[in-house]
């Protein structure tokens, strides 16, 4: 079962100027794929381009069988879709509970509080203080809140854009305990990553994304070997890594 | 010094509080300075005027004033369907107009430009249909009645007052405690995020502009009860109604309330202290304090 597809996909924020050119791969259901490569790649924007949010000028996206490329995203989102963006990805004006309240609202209406407690009893440092205003928050409490927003619909693909950025190595490594034991529940997992190593033990297969082009897709184990990433990583050696 | 000031401030500032709610809503939500929103008082007013003479012509009691107002049954229920054509002129403008400018990624000054423009048109079309000459909702002639200290209000102004006041802690509720209202807040600090959240962007604009055109067609039927009924009746509350919005911090509607009783009262009180003359000089004077001293108003949240 497909969840997720890319079609030679082309995206940017000017159709003269595409950022992404011509992406194409698969997720299968269930799956925990990861997504690395270069500062300034395109994986951001990629992947906001699956998401809805910036827009494409050429080929399809399709989310669990359904062709869905330039939709909405409350309309991907309402289609098990659940994103959290790099930056940006909680309401600072609003209380901790209201952001969730938000998500919480495509919920059948009996479901809402209890997901919301589930939420908030998931991350203690939010549910210690449910009515403070999301602002108020730390960098890494922000991205529990936006991981926490994303989780409390259940969605069948979740793509995260760089969640462990800024945060210190005990909370990264609470991170990515979630996010395990999200893709155990049978999660499809899509996951921007900075931090390598952390990502590949995580992901069953990693794809390289070197200006706004697939340089590998393979599974994890092959990347370990860590020349070949540090190349990539270096950045000036990315155009060897395409061929 | 009159007391009769604060009666007169209170009634002119809450027409300019109801009218300033759509301005700062289109503001903060849809991210513009909406130039046509003076324009949807007057237009308000005259679908009003234009509901009412069909009602009138149907059922001639509706006309007779209702002890103690000027006015008769027919007024409230015309301004029921003066809403209704206000909302859906205001939905129409933004589907031809302003919608498509969005969809495009247009600037900002790109979208006030054309508020401008279409502000130009709304106000000439009323010209060429009602032509220039004023007109009235009533003719009946009220007394103003003592509310001791030396002030004084018609029956049909304190109506105003309270209807005002209603209004305003009906769509503060609904702003701070609804699902609509959160969609509305978190749409107004960003939209992109807000559909990744799973909200309906779109219909949070369309609830936008329902409460900002509903609110502006009541305040021109205010200010139409109050004074009279002229095409540029709304133009000309346009630089109060911004000096309002601006005052009580954009996105605010109890900030947008509270920004057009003071300009209200202000505008009272200069009439008295140093002439009519200055009356339109007031909410200049104010605007160009608050944008000096406190840019985000009293009320407004600065960015995040
Ligand atoms: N909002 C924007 N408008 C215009 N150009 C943008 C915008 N955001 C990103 N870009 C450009 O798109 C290119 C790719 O950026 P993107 O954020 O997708 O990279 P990335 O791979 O996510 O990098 P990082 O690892 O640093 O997050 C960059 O050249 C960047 O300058
Ligand atoms: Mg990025």
């Amino acid at each position: 079962m497909t969840a997720l597809s890319l079609a030679d996909l082309q995206a940017g924020y000017d159709p003269d100027l595409p950022i992404v050119k011509g992406v194409s791969f698969t997720v299968k259901k269930g799956e925990a794929v990861c997504i690395l490569g270069p500062n300034g790649a395109g994986k951001s924007t990629m992947i906001k381009a699956v998401a809805g949010l910036v827009r494409s000028f050429g080929g399809q996206v399709h989310l669990g069988g359904r062709d869905v490329t330039g939709l909405a995203s409350h309309v991907l989102v309402r289609n098990g879709m659940g994103f959290v963006p790099q930056t940006e990805n909680i309401f600072t004006r609003l209380s901790i509970t209201e952001n969730l309240q938000i998500a919480a609202q495509l919920l059948p209406r009996q479901d809402r509080a209890g997901r919301i407690e589930a939420m908030l009893d998931m991350f203690p440092d939010l549910g210690s203080r449910p009515r403070e205003l999301a602002g108020a928050l730390s960098g890494g409490q922000r991205q529990m809140l936006a991981a926490a927003r994303a989780l409390l619909t259940e969605p069948q693909v979740l793509m995260l854009d760089e969640p462990s950025a800024g945060l210190s190595p005990k909370l990264v490594a609470q991170v990515f305990d979630t996010l395990r034991r999200i893709s155990q529940t049978g999660v499809t997992l899509i996951l921007v990553e900075q931090n390598v190593r952390a990502a590949l033990a995580l992901t069953d297969r990693a794809l390289v994304l070197v200006d706004g082009k697939l340089a590998h897709d393979g599974p994890t184990d092959a990347l370990h070997d860590g020349k070949f990433l540090g190349e990539l990583f270096l950045g000036n050696r990315a155009d060897e890594a395409i061929r | 010094m009159n007391p009769q000031a604060i009666i007169d401030g209170l009634i002119s500032g809450s027409t300019i509080g109801l009218g300033a709610i759509g301005l700062t809503l289109t503001y903060s939500i849809l991210r513009f300075a909406n130039f046509t929103h003076g324009d949807f008082l007057a237009w308000g007013a005259y679908l009003t005027l234009t509901v009412a003479g069909v009602l009138g012509g149907l059922a001639a009691g509706l006309g007779a004033p209702v002890y103690p107002f000027s006015f008769g049954w027919g007024l409230p229920l015309a301004m029921f369907g003066g809403v209704v054509l206000t909302v859906a002129l205001t939905l129409g403008l933004d589907r031809i107009l302003f919608g498509r400018l969005r969809a495009r990624g247009a600037d900002a000054i790109i979208v006030v430009m054309a508020s401008f423009g279409a502000s130009m048109a709304l106000r000439s079309l009323l010209e060429f249909i009602f032509t220039a000459k004023p007109a009235y909702f009533t003719k009946a002639l009220q007394i103003a009645k003592p509310l001791g200290l030396g002030m004084r209000a018609t029956p049909d102004q304190l109506l105003m007052i309270g209807l005002t006041a209603l209004l305003v802690l009906a769509l503060h509720l609904l702003v701070t405690r609804s699902a609509t209202g959160r969609a509305m807040r978190a749409v107004s600090e960003n939209p992109g995020l807000a559909g990744v959240y799973g909200v309906d962007v779109d219909k949070v604009i369309r609830v936008t502009w329902i409460i900002g055109a509903s609110m502006a067609c009541i305040a021109g039927v205010m200010a139409g009860l109050l004074v009279q009924i002229r095409p540029y009746m709304g133009f000309d509350l346009l630089l109060p109604l911004f000096s309002a919005a601006i005052l009580g911090g954009i996105g605010s509607i109890p900030g947008a309330m509270l920004g057009g009783l003071i300009i209200g009262l202000a505008e009272a009180f200069a009439v008295q202290i140093v002439g009519a003359e200055w009356r339109a000089a007031i909410s200049f004077i104010i605007l160009v304090l608050v944008l000096m001293l406190r840019p985000q108003g009293l009320f407004g949240q600065r960015e995040a």
